[in-house]
């Protein structure tokens, strides 16, 4: 798990639910997560795996996440190669999922960063940089409970080591 | 220090006093994951332990509803690696045709008041309904909980909801949860418990299903409901006795308490593509009609199908609609066909589909095409939510999706004449 991302701002707006990260037509089909990820987000913004370069972020206003506990939403985003998402409020399923297959979520004011931007995101110092504007933006830090999940990987890694819950 | 019921069954949970806000790693109750969850979380628990046993076979269920019966080799393959699963593990495992997770997990009677239950499925808020805490979680989590039986929470803070008065006719349950979401907002009640309370004798325990069912669509962990009457009749208690549930004590810290006169909703729908877009019927204008769907988890239980048959009994859907009707578990559907209900929804145009999920979900059994309009009873309306990102999925009552099917509009059912 890295606590420094580096890439592009990919800009959504509120409430993105998880049958828009991906679709249940899709989802209910596979355990294939490459293949589920070439499909993220086609409801609302038509070919945007085409358009990603292997340094993207996504960015969003609140409530990113809502909706279905579907873990292939956090996982579609993770296989294809999102780096993180960074929004003003996640919904708690969601939040819960993408710390547990090591997905970083940065919680944030994200309004005065837009599509393109280059982000330099430090998790441990808790701050985002937006280099195009540029401003820096305070993060709220992860309770510590899933930092330590999210720093072993996951939580499958977490009880691999651990072989129990130590809160 | 006084308590919400969230904070009274964590403390009973952990062993020790424990309030909003605190981090805790808890037993559960029972553990269930459905077909589109299972997979993932069979695959994560292999990962974390090899050949490991579950901790408790009897407290975990698996159920085959989501595709059900499966549309596809594909799903079939994922159904196969549930069934081998569960029998490896010697879990119970509810094929296909026994209904909705959500319906059969009560039914079944695994659900108890004071219970704490997670499920890899966000509508796992429903037994709630039954004074318990339950919750969805991911697979990942799920897989977790199989093994050790434990998962860490966050005790959430609650939004306090006390009903009164009754409903006025031809307005339901769904209206009220409507109702509240519209005033909450998706996100108005995020990683909190709705606790509802007060005079809740107009509420059936259908009705309560209904309500809790939906605590997800604000954003919120738990939807939980205190115990009465109609609980303890639902529980085949003799008579209802307090210390049986949990109720808050007087002196709990509420985020925030809401007030609701029954007797002051109107039917609502939830127009597209957001659960909290709510609207009456009389402010959407005229809304023309493709297909009515009629079921889920939300609103496919035996009352739901009940107040659907009395407004289509003896008469047509409306030429140019397809009224979809599915049971949500073998026994409703059972129960249903007893009354007399099924007959009188088949002889107004209606399909019955197996009990499961489907078009809710956008599976199979009733995928709708560009541009159709759709009322459903379901609990969410978002774009592509039944397979087909150019449909337009209207929230609503069974009375108002009936009533919507007969007249071809989106049509307030308190103009139907009986």
């Amino acid at each position: 798990m890295e606590f420094y991302i580096e890439g592009i701002a990919r800009r959504f707006g509120d409430d993105i639910n998880t049958d828009y990260i991906i679709s249940g037509k899709y989802k209910f089909k596979t355990l294939d997560m490459n293949e589920l990820a070439k499909h993220i987000m086609e409801d609302v913004r038509a070919n945007f795996y085409d358009e990603l370069t292997g340094r993207d972020v996504m960015v969003a206003g609140k409530n990113f996440g809502c909706g279905s506990s579907r873990e292939q939403a956090p996982l579609a985003l993770k296989f294809a190669g999102i780096k993180g998402v960074v929004a003003k409020s996640f919904a708690r399923i969601f939040y819960r999922n993408a710390i547990n297959i090591g997905l970083p979520l940065i919680e944030c004011d994200t309004d005065g960063i837009e599509e393109g931007d280059e982000l330099r995101i430090d998790l441990k110092n808790g701050e985002v940089k937006d280099m195009t504007r540029p401003m820096i933006i305070k993060i709220s830090p992860l309770p510590e409970a899933m930092f330590g999940i999210l720093s072993e990987g996951g939580l499958v890694n977490y009880l691999k080591n651990h072989k129990w819950f130590e809160v | 220090m006084d308590k919400t019921i969230a904070e009274k069954i964590f403390t009973n949970h952990v062993g020790k006093e424990i309030f909003a806000r605190e981090i805790a790693v808890s037993s559960v109750n029972f553990v269930m994951a459905q077909d589109g969850t299972a997979p993932l979380a069979i695959k994560s628990f292999e990962e974390m332990r090899p050949s490991k046993r579950v901790f408790d076979p009897r407290k975990i269920a698996l159920v085959i509803d989501h595709n059900s019966p499966s549309p596809s080799e594909a799903v079939s393959a994922l159904h196969k690696m549930m069934r081998d699963f569960a029998s490896e593990q010697g879990l119970e495992i509810f094929d296909v045709g026994e209904g909705i997770c959500h319906q059969l997990i009560p039914e079944k009677g695994h659900v108890r008041s004071g219970d704490l239950i997670v499920g890899a499925d966000s509508h796992t808020c429903t037994y709630g309904a039954l004074n318990a805490l339950a919750t969805g979680v991911g697979s990942t989590d799920l897989a977790a909980a199989m093994m050790t039986g434990k998962l860490w929470f966050k005790v959430p803070e609650t939004i306090r909801i006390n009903i009164s008065r009754k409903f006025n006719n031809m307005v339901f349950a769904k209206d009220l949860v409507l109702f509240l979401i519209g005033k909450l907002g998706a996100d108005g009640a995020t990683y909190m418990s709705l606790e509802f309370g007060g005079d809740l004798s107009a509420l059936s325990m259908d009705g309560r299903f209904t309500v809790a069912n939906m605590a997800i669509e604000a954003g919120a962990k738990f939807g939980v409901f205190e115990g009465d009457g109609v609980t303890a009749r639902w529980f085949g208690m003799g008579s209802f006795d307090k210390d049986a549930f949990i109720f808050p004590d007087e002196g709990a810290n509420y985020y925030d308490r809401i007030s609701i006169d029954l007797s002051e909703i109107e039917p609502l729908v939830a127009v597209p593509h957001r659960v909290d877009s709510v609207s009456r019927i009389s402010d959407i204008g005229k809304v023309k009609v493709n297909q009515v769907f009629i079921g889920t988890c939300t609103n496919g239980r035996l009352e739901d199908l009940g107040v659907a048959a009395s407004i289509l009994k003896g008469k047509k859907v409306a030429r140019g609609v397809r009224l979809i009707v599915g049971p949500a578990s073998r026994k409703i559907l059972l129960d249903a066909l007893k009354a007399g209900y099924i007959s009188d929804l088949l002889e107004a145009g209606a399909s019955i589909i197996t009990p499961g999920c489907g078009p809710c979900v956008g599976t199979h059994a009733g995928i709708p095409s560009d541009g159709d309009v759709v009322v459903s009873t379901a609990n969410r309306n978002f774009k592509g939510r039944m397979g087909n990102s150019k449909a337009m999925i209207y929230l609503s009552s069974p009375a108002t999706a009936a009533a919507s099917a007969i007249s071809g509009y989106i049509k307030d059912p308190r103009e139907m004449s009986l």
